[in-house]
């Protein structure tokens, strides 16, 4: 299995790497989940999850897709296992309305972290890692371990979701309450469920 | 010379697709203001305990 044992100064170079890529797990994952403290362990333990399998890690390719696969596969076990599936609605939905005090921010920042959490987990995540983070349709397809016509439908309606919710004024009075987001998790966990929809980063 | 006469015929397919929404600079900005947070010691801890765990 390891006839391919990393040299020290191998492993310095997956070190200075992951840790560079430490911010974005962290901005993907608040994304993601929402939620800031959950969000951080999730980026945690995808932290010491890539460095044990940092062999399996090509040089050379992108770090920060290949953590993002592996945090993205964190948060859909998490989804799929935890007891927060059943507080999800409400938690979350109150964390996220009650904005805290004295945060100053832009109203449309929090409007638009608002309208991201309503929005079905397949789609509020093509639309981070294209829209936000900047991958192409084919790195995010791959990171989704989906077709590239996926992401792209994906990323399309849920671009119309935020243009309908954020300039037309249609945005829901509860995150995710709405009775839409909350089936789509239904649907999703489904389809982890079966098997499907969960990437290999390490094959 | 350069014909500019088609060129701004084709663009008229990309006009919908150059029309950013209004909220894709946020979208950008919500996610550029987590990753440049500081990092919290939690995760400094972490990366300096890293080694010891190969």
């Amino acid at each position: 299995m390891s006839d391919q044992v990393r040299t020290a100064s191998e492993k310095a170079d997956f070190k200075s790497e992951l840790t560079q890529v430490v911010p974005h797990l962290r901005a993907f994952a608040r994304g993601l989940c929402g939620r800031p403290d959950m969000a951080d362990d999730l980026v945690q333990e995808t932290m010491l999850k890539a460095w044990a399998a940092q062999d399996r890690f090509e040089p050379g390719t992108s770090m920060r897709a290949w953590t993002f696969v592996i945090l993205r596969n964190a948060y859909l076990t998490d989804m799929r296992r935890n007891r927060f599936r059943g507080d999800y609605d409400e938690t979350v939905a109150e964390r996220i309305l009650t904005a805290p005090a004295g945060q100053e921010e832009p109203i449309h920042l929090a409007d638009m972290r608002r309208a991201l959490l309503t929005l079905p987990p397949e789609r509020r995540e093509a639309l981070l890692l294209v829209g936000a983070g900047g991958f192409s349709y084919e790195e995010a397809a791959e990171i989704c371990g989906c077709a590239v016509g996926t992401i792209k439908s994906r990323v399309g309606r849920a671009r119309a979701s935020l243009t309908a919710m954020l300039e037309d004024g249609t945005m829901p009075r509860r995150a995710l309450g709405d009775e839409s987001a909350h089936r789509a998790i239904l649907e999703e966990l489904d389809i982890v469920a079966a098997g499907n929809g969960v990437s290999e980063p390490t094959r | 010379m350069p014909k500019t006469g088609q060129e701004s015929t084709s663009k008229l397919d990309k006009g919908k697709q150059s029309q950013r929404p209004g909220w894709a600079n946020g979208l950008r900005q919500l996610y550029d203001s987590v990753v440049e947070e500081p990092l919290p010691d939690n995760f400094k801890d972490l990366l300096s305990k890293l080694d010891s765990k190969s």
